[in-house]
């Protein structure tokens, strides 16, 4: 038999304690109290149809009010890709939103609907709950884009298993957040999911129920939310105007960037995912790309036998380039593979 | 041994833990929760059906709802076990079972256990009283793990009622559809919902399936109860049964209200004065906000029954009844091509295995499969038929009054009429006017105008009467319907000679024959009759009032005074043109076959 370390069974004796203290109250959770939390969560979430509807690229999500005026929180993805994405509201109406700000290392945007003079019921993030495992949870959201124009959210019931980092498995998971998430023991993300809300069965919201996420070893697919605590700062500071994004801080300056796919005449396809896939948008005209006979539409594969499996990883083998390197490049095109060679130009 | 000494410790701190106050009421609600839970698992396992192909290869789950065996599953899973399957119930016990009737569209079947009259049964409940966050049971044979059949349990919450999921492959479309987070995975197909208090609220059939392979990933459909009932009696009937539309494409305006953007002029909407624009304010009773909404209501009747709409052209608003028209052509509904997943769908897949051809039939039951065009099984409607015809006996024998019948009268307004109905004419005096129509006319306008066509009604009720289903090119059993749109629900036979079709209605709660519907050809208005009264006239029972009315209006309402019923011989059933040998109806050409 194998022998548990102390450290393991202590967590499982407060698991369990946990799971015990908690039930006492759930068992009072009755399907009256869902219905009275669902009529204060079902106006203050919308559905979010944006960019994406080719093939597992989903073109909706969801999202939540978190001001009167109508800005609207939600999980950073290629849905938001569009000059403006299209929000319903409980009641069916349709408004145009506009990506106020984001902040892609919390994987959490801020919308802000188009019109002045309008009023939207909102949650109070000051009143988010925090939540141990074992607590019970309801997860609101348009998942599989089951509800249209005015009909509800899809609920979900669950329990937090688990509040731990993604990060604790590094390289398991392909995401840019780095901090505390809720694991839920309900399905909760799915296509569309993202951006909905967890919230405890007393109604208070709880965390942003985020992407879908697979872990690439085990092939599993894990079911997290962000706790709201985590998020409302950075909303806060979106929409009042004084938020630096992150991003551009942390950005590795250290890693060189010498060179882009522009200076070859190469235009990449938009990087709206994590692993967005190298595809060649456009080739300038009479640039070094166009003369080697790189085309539209070709896939990335190899830089300089370096495995592409990205526009970023992309970016980066091109930015290590120096002047007078030779360049070979391994695209696919229509299921063949085709290499193209050239000479790194000294920069002007 | 160390893991269950922590988890034995665990439970001792809980117990003796000093809790808040509340702390020993929540214990004592926790375990009442959990005795219930066991109570409506318990209460409610022997209804469940676990199906098996013949072979073995594959089923699904069923419920049962009657103690004479009918049972409800899945289309999409009785169409891979053949038509007799193998059904196994929680008592351990492996029993035959017949298909009986299908409908293909709403992904619905119903077969028969056999062997048995009290067979354990679940108990119908409302599935428009369900809301978000009740409590649900779905129940069934997941992965056909249960080789006891002792049914699997998974229970979770209604996570939307009224849910409207396009249709997968060609014609299977959920509509007003349960979502639940209750587990559904293949296998599940065809088994029960039930609601907190055990009663049957949906069939388990569909869930959404994309990246995490075909198995539950939250999102669960049942079909509601309610729509199923609404088939009940048409599955019953053994018929592949057909859903509805109205004739009439609707559009959502930005103002949240739905109207018609295109209507078809034959159909009985526009006869009704529907029209392109209008609004429509409510269908069937429930208000439209979303063209999801319309074709929700639309998808839980089956076609032809009759529904109000309530319409709004500028200020002024009416309320009309329009029968359903079918939403296919017979052909389109057909089982045989079994529609696979649609490649281009992938998220929407039926969980249910596939499987190879059935073995024959067990030989003590294979006269209760008979197989015709149009029908899953056409035993059933045999027995429904005699079932409903039944209350035509109390009539009295009519078999022999095949010669001239006399009926005479008079009118709301105490006009008399006279009608005369020949083996060969129909004819009427009545006020002032002499009509007469022929058997063979094929000119089917409606005499008298107005009437819908009462002449030729009258001859298919002397027909109906005398020789029942005999002298009807096809005669059937239809199901229920609630009378007129708005009455009780009436047991339906339907007759078709020539291009005319009639609709025989018979009383549920006592099966009475209470009045008929006769369509000269397809996109008319009928000539309708309802039987106000009836008589005694020459030993037999007899209608003695009539409402005749036709579309919106009343024609007359007669009180028969006089009925003479001669005798004659037994008319020879006609072999109908479409039905023929492809001969030519000349003296020839029977010569020729006598030889």
């Amino acid at each position: 038999m194998k022998r548990r370390t102390q450290s393991q069974t202590d967590r499982m004796m407060w698991i369990c304690l946990c799971a015990m203290l908690l039930c006492g109250g759930a068992a009072r959770a009755s399907a009256q109290g869902v219905e009275e939390i669902t009529r204060h969560v079902e106006p203050r979430m919308v559905k979010i149809f944006g960019a994406g509807g080719l093939r597992n690229l989903h073109h909706y999500s969801t999202g939540f009010f978190v001001t009167a005026e109508g800005h609207i929180a939600t999980v950073w993805s290629h849905v938001l890709d569009a000059d403006e994405v299209t929000v319903v509201l409980s009641n069916g109406r349709s408004h145009t939103a506009r990506v106020l700000g984001a902040e892609p290392q919390l994987d959490l945007a801020v919308l802000k609907v188009q019109g002045e003079d309008l009023q939207f019921p909102h949650f109070d993030l000051k009143t988010s709950a925090t939540a141990m495992p074992g607590a019970r949870v309801l997860a609101y959201s348009n998942m599989f884009k089951v509800a249209a124009g005015d009909e509800p959210m899809s609920i979900l019931h669950g329990v937090i298993a688990a509040k731990t980092r993604l990060s604790a498995r590094r390289g398991a998971y392909e995401v840019p957040y780095n901090g505390p998430v809720y694991i839920v023991d309900a399905i909760t993300n799915n296509p569309g999911s993202g951006g909905g809300l967890l919230m405890t069965w007393d109604g208070r919201p709880l965390a942003m129920i985020g992407k879908e996420l697979r872990n690439t070893e085990s092939n599993t697919w894990i079911n997290y939310a962000i706790p709201l605590p985590e998020l409302s700062e950075v909303i806060e500071q979106i929409v009042t105007g004084n938020y630096v994004s992150k991003e551009k801080a942390a950005d590795p300056a250290d890693l060189p960037n010498r060179y882009s796919p522009l200076d070859f005449g190469l235009v990449m396809v938009p990087d709206v995912v994590y692993r967005t896939p190298a595809f060649v948008d456009r080739v300038l005209p009479g640039s070094t790309a166009e003369i080697a006979e790189v085309r539209e539409g070709d896939l990335v594969l190899f830089v300089n036998d370096r495995l592409i499996h990205s526009c970023k990883t992309l970016a980066q083998e091109i930015g290590a380039l120096e002047a007078g390197d030779e360049l070979t490049i391994v695209l696919r095109r229509e299921n063949q593979l085709v290499t193209v060679r050239f000479d790194v130009p000294r920069k002007p | 041994m160390r893991t269950a000494w922590f988890m034995s410790i665990a439970w001792g701190v809980v117990g003796a833990a000093s809790w808040p106050a509340t702390g020993g009421a929540d214990d004592a609600d926790v375990l009442a929760a959990q005795q219930r839970r066991v109570e409506v698992v318990q209460r409610v396992s022997p209804s469940v059906v676990a199906i098996f192909a013949p072979g073995g290869q594959g089923g699904g789950s069923g419920v049962l709802i009657s103690p004479d065996g009918y049972a409800l599953s899945n289309f999409h899973v009785t169409s891979g076990t053949g038509n007799f399957m193998k059904c196994g119930l929680n008592d351990g016990k492996l029993y035959d079972a017949v298909i009986v009737g299908i409908d293909p569209t709403g992904d619905v079947a119903v077969l028969k256990l056999l062997g048995r009259d009290d067979f354990p049964h679940a108990t119908i409940g409302d599935s428009d009283l369900l809301k978000a966050g009740d409590w649900v049971y779905a129940m069934g044979n997941p992965f056909l793990l249960a080789v006891d059949f002792q049914p699997t349990v998974t229970y979770g919450i209604v996570s939307g009622v009224h849910r409207y999921q396009y249709p997968a492959g060609t014609i299977l479309e959920y509509t007003d559809c349960i979502q639940t987070d209750s587990s559904i995975n293949p296998g599940n197909s065809g088994g029960p919902l039930f609601n907190d208090a055990g009663e049957l609220v949906g069939i388990n059939g569909r869930g959404s399936f994309e990246k995490r392979g075909r198995v539950n990933s939250g999102a669960g459909y049942a079909i509601s109860i309610n729509q199923i009932m609404h088939f009940l009696d048409h599955l019953k009937s053994g018929r592949i049964v057909d859903h509805a539309t109205l004739g009439a494409a609707v559009t959502s305006e930005l103002d949240g209200s739905v109207t018609i953007q295109q209507i078809l002029e034959e159909s009985e909407a526009y006869r009704r004065g529907l029209r392109q624009g209008d609004e429509i304010v409510s269908f069937a009773g429930r208000p439209i906000g979303s063209v999801n909404q319309y074709k929700n209501i639309l998808g839980i009747y089956p076609k032809g029954w009759k529904l109000p709409i309530e319409y709004r052209r500028g200020q002024e608003k009416a309320t009309v009844y329009v029968r359903l028209r079918g939403l296919h052509n017979p052909g389109e509904i057909i089982p045989g091509q079994r529609r696979d997943d649609d490649p281009k769908k992938p998220d929407e897949r039926r969980p249910g295995p596939r499987r190879p051809p059935p073995p024959p039939p067990p030989e003590q039951y294979k006269d209760l499969f008979v197989e015709k065009e149009g029908y899953a099984n056409y035993y059933f409607n045999q027995v429904e038929q005699q079932r409903v015809l039944k209350g035509l006996d109390a009539w009295g024998d009519y078999s022999t009054k095949n010669g001239v019948w006399k009926l005479a009268g008079r009118d709301q307004r105490e006009r008399p009429f006279a009608v005369t109905i020949t083996p060969t004419t129909v004819s009427l005096a009545y006020i002032d006017q002499n009509y007469e129509v022929s058997v063979d006319a094929t000119d089917f306008q409606p005499t008298p105008e107005g009437s819908g066509g009462l002449l030729t009604a009258l001859l298919h009720f002397k027909l109906f009467l005398t020789q029942r289903g005999f002298l009807f090119s096809d005669f059937h059993y239809l199901g229920s319907e609630p009378l007129d749109g708005r009455g009780e629900k009436a047991d339906v036979l339907l007759s078709e000679l020539s291009a005319v079709q009639s609709r025989w209605y018979f009383g549920r709660t006592s099966p009475e024959f209470v009045g008929f519907d006769s369509q000269l050809s397809k996109d008319q208005d009928e000539c309708e009759v309802r039987f106000l009264a009836v008589g005694e006239f020459d030993g037999r029972r007899f209608p003695s009032r009539w409402q005749i009315r036709s579309g919106n209006s009343e024609y007359a309402v007669w009180t028969i005074e006089s009925v003479t019923l001669a005798e004659g011989p037994s008319p020879q059933r006609k072999t109908e043109p479409e039905t023929a040998p492809v001969a030519a109806p000349d003296s020839k050409s029977s010569e020729s076959e006598a030889k």
